[in-house]
């Protein structure tokens, strides 16, 4: 970043916090969101539950890895979080019902 | 936008290669190594020789097992594998961890002969350091080994979205041109295997997946114990009967696992409450039987050596898990195919480290001052010499100290790994203290001089050296020889090519540059 820093952009600081918040979305984030489809499905897959489970696991750290690079890749770092809430949204969801029941 | 994409990528590539690439780096250059785990193991333990025989070897540890630890929680026989000679046993007595296996781990022959090899955790110990690291807890050496190789998917990813001609850097080293050579290096290392860096990163994350990524458990299961019982076929361990039962033949046991495997061989014998009328014997498959890693499981009622109902077929999701870690620990690899695995290895960790010399190389040209860098740069380019040559002389230091080190010593096990770190740690120390054009050539130099003492020391300290190997016919203690060479060969030519080098190459390439624009 250091050769970027020109008088048009912000600060080192603005710039700083940026980066840090990007990095919490693709860390904390991308942890969330995998941790989330895998344990949806888990319940919602029409297999065996340990298969489910399992299937859940493999495809984990493919979710991790999307949500990292879309963490860095959209254009602001608020992006990157509304990014990261819709894509953790239906997973919650599915879990939430799986969990209380749709009547509930 | 485009354009702002690979910038952007390239920028997340650059930094998570600096922040997780010596941890890399270690992980890759050990996890190599354990593509030889077992021949490592054979030329730690030059006590013992000749062939590999399972059934006898079985039969030996159990009947030394029978006279020596009558009464124990467990007896375990973990036999030889393809390209190993020698099985090792061990007890569990009431009341112990698991951790105190090793107190009575003991090694027997392929005639059933107890032999009196040197106390050592030989290539094990790598392979371990590959994903546990050493002198942290297993658990958080795990979590650091995985989040670099998760973040090492995400710089894949990255590093391949930041190319604009992928295909073309299959063709393209430019050498003897400073940076751009180190790009092209890189780029090349790379792209060149990168359908395995990707399986090997993924896979990896695989193996320890159900430590990353648990929350399907408690999600589907009330008791994770339940999911390891689909998983693994596990059942509930027996009770005590108190009644005393003679075993019935461990060998036939052994013939009718074979048969049930198609002639599949057994790799690893559990016995629960050996002596008592409910014991069960567990025979697991060899883990380099087949591709899949997770050899099944068959379990025998001791005193009578009927099988018990064999486990059922593993669902598609447990096979693809199963291929996926046994592709990561070519566990079955035939020989030309483990040697594949291996330079890729040696490709991968190349990757690594030409990634984090490009980092100096593409800073060092716009330092105000070259001769007087600031303090990060400084500090990125000292960790990456003492990375790079320090971690293999550590290795070399681990195989002298095994050689060196008295048989009867107490905690010889531990004072071998610990020498690994000596060497490491000595040589990191001395890097900081040198400039650092001296510090490559002479570390470099250092860690070449030790990979050549390794077959030296050999010869001169046991009847199993280069020339003797050699004249026996004995591949693996040759084959062995010959890498510590050509490691050597390949340190003293990096050392020479540094020292041949202009004394201030940043300066040439400055004036060049300037000269094209």
């Amino acid at each position: 970043m250091r050769q970027s820093v020109t008088s048009a952009r912000p600060s080192r600081f603005a710039q700083g916090l940026q980066v840090a918040s990007r990095a919490l979305v693709a860390l904390i984030g991308g942890y969330l969101a995998a941790a989330l489809y895998t344990a949806a499905m888990a319940r919602w897959l029409p297999i065996a539950r340990v298969e489910a489970v399992m299937t859940g696991m493999l495809s984990s750290f493919a979710i991790y890895a999307c949500v990292a690079i879309m963490a860095f890749a959209v254009a602001t770092a608020t992006r990157a979080w509304v990014w990261l809430a819709i894509v953790c949204v239906p997973p919650a969801i599915a879990l939430y019902v799986s969990m209380h029941g749709a009547g509930a | 936008m485009k354009e702002g994409l690979r910038q952007s990528m390239a920028w997340l590539h650059t930094w998570l290669g600096l922040l997780f690439g010596w941890l890399l780096l270690a992980v890759f250059v050990t996890g190599t190594t354990a593509y030889f785990q077992d021949e490592i193991t054979r030329w730690m333990q030059p006590e013992i020789t000749g062939e590999r025989h399972l059934d006898a070897s079985a039969e030996g540890a159990l009947a030394y097992m029978k006279a020596h630890a009558q009464g124990a929680e467990s007896w375990t026989i973990q036999l030889p594998g393809q390209r190993s000679v020698a099985a090792m046993g061990y007890w569990k007595e009431k009341g112990e961890t698991f951790r105190q296996w090793r107190d009575h781990a003991f090694m027997v022959d392929g005639q059933g002969r107890k032999v009196d090899a040197r106390d050592t955790t030989g290539g094990w110990l790598l392979y371990r350091l590959h994903f546990d690291l050493h002198y942290v807890p297993v658990l958080w050496g795990r979590w650091a080994v995985g989040l670099a190789a998760m973040f090492m998917l995400v710089a894949i990813v990255s590093g391949v979205i930041t190319h604009k001609k992928i295909f073309a850097d299959f063709f393209t080293m430019r050498p003897g041109k400073g940076q751009r050579s180190w790009l092209d290096a890189h780029n090349l290392t790379a792209v060149l295997a990168l359908p395995f860096h990707f399986m090997i990163t993924y896979t990896g994350l695989v193996t320890l997946m159900s430590q990353y990524m648990p929350w399907g458990i408690p999600a589907a299961y009330e008791r994770p114990a339940d999911y390891y019982r689909d998983h693994l076929g596990t059942d509930a361990p027996p009770k005590r009967s108190g009644e005393a039962a003679p075993m019935a033949s461990l060998t036939d046991m052994i013939r009718q696992a074979r048969e049930h495997w198609h002639g599949a061989e057994p790799g690893f014998i559990a016995i629960a409450l050996p002596g008592d009328a409910n014991s069960v014997v567990k025979i697991t498959q060899e883990t380099g039987a087949a591709m899949g890693t997770r050899g099944e499981t068959l379990a025998f009622d001791a005193a009578t050596g009927v099988m018990r109902r064999p486990p059922p077929v593993k669902g598609h999701a447990s096979q693809t898990e199963s291929v996926m870690v046994g592709l990561h620990a070519g566990r079955f690899a035939p020989l030309a195919l483990r040697w594949l695995y291996f330079f890729s290895g040696i490709v991968g960790s190349a990757m690594v480290a030409t990634g984090l010399v490009l980092w100096t190389a593409k800073r060092r040209q716009q330092l105000p001052d070259p001769s007087r860098p600031y303090i990060g740069f400084r500090l990125v380019e000292k960790l990456n010499i003492a990375t790079i040559s320090g971690l293999p002389f550590g290795i070399a230091v681990y195989f002298i100290a095994n050689r060196l080190l008295p048989t009867g010593m107490a905690a010889r096990v531990a004072w071998e790994a610990n020498w690994l770190f000596i060497g490491w740690g000595a040589l990191m120390l001395y890097v900081f203290l040198r400039p650092p054009r001296r510090a490559w050539i002479e570390s470099l130099a250092v860690a070449g001089a030790a990979f050549l003492a390794v077959p030296l020391v050999d010869a001169a300290t046991t009847d199993r050296g280069l020339l003797r190997s050699l004249a026996a016919g004995d591949l693996v203690f040759v084959s062995f020889d010959l890498c510590m060479l050509a490691t050597a060969g390949l340190f003293a030519y990096a050392a020479w090519k540094i020292h041949r080098r202009p004394v201030a190459p940043v300066r040439v390439a400055r004036r060049t540059k300037e000269a094209v624009a």
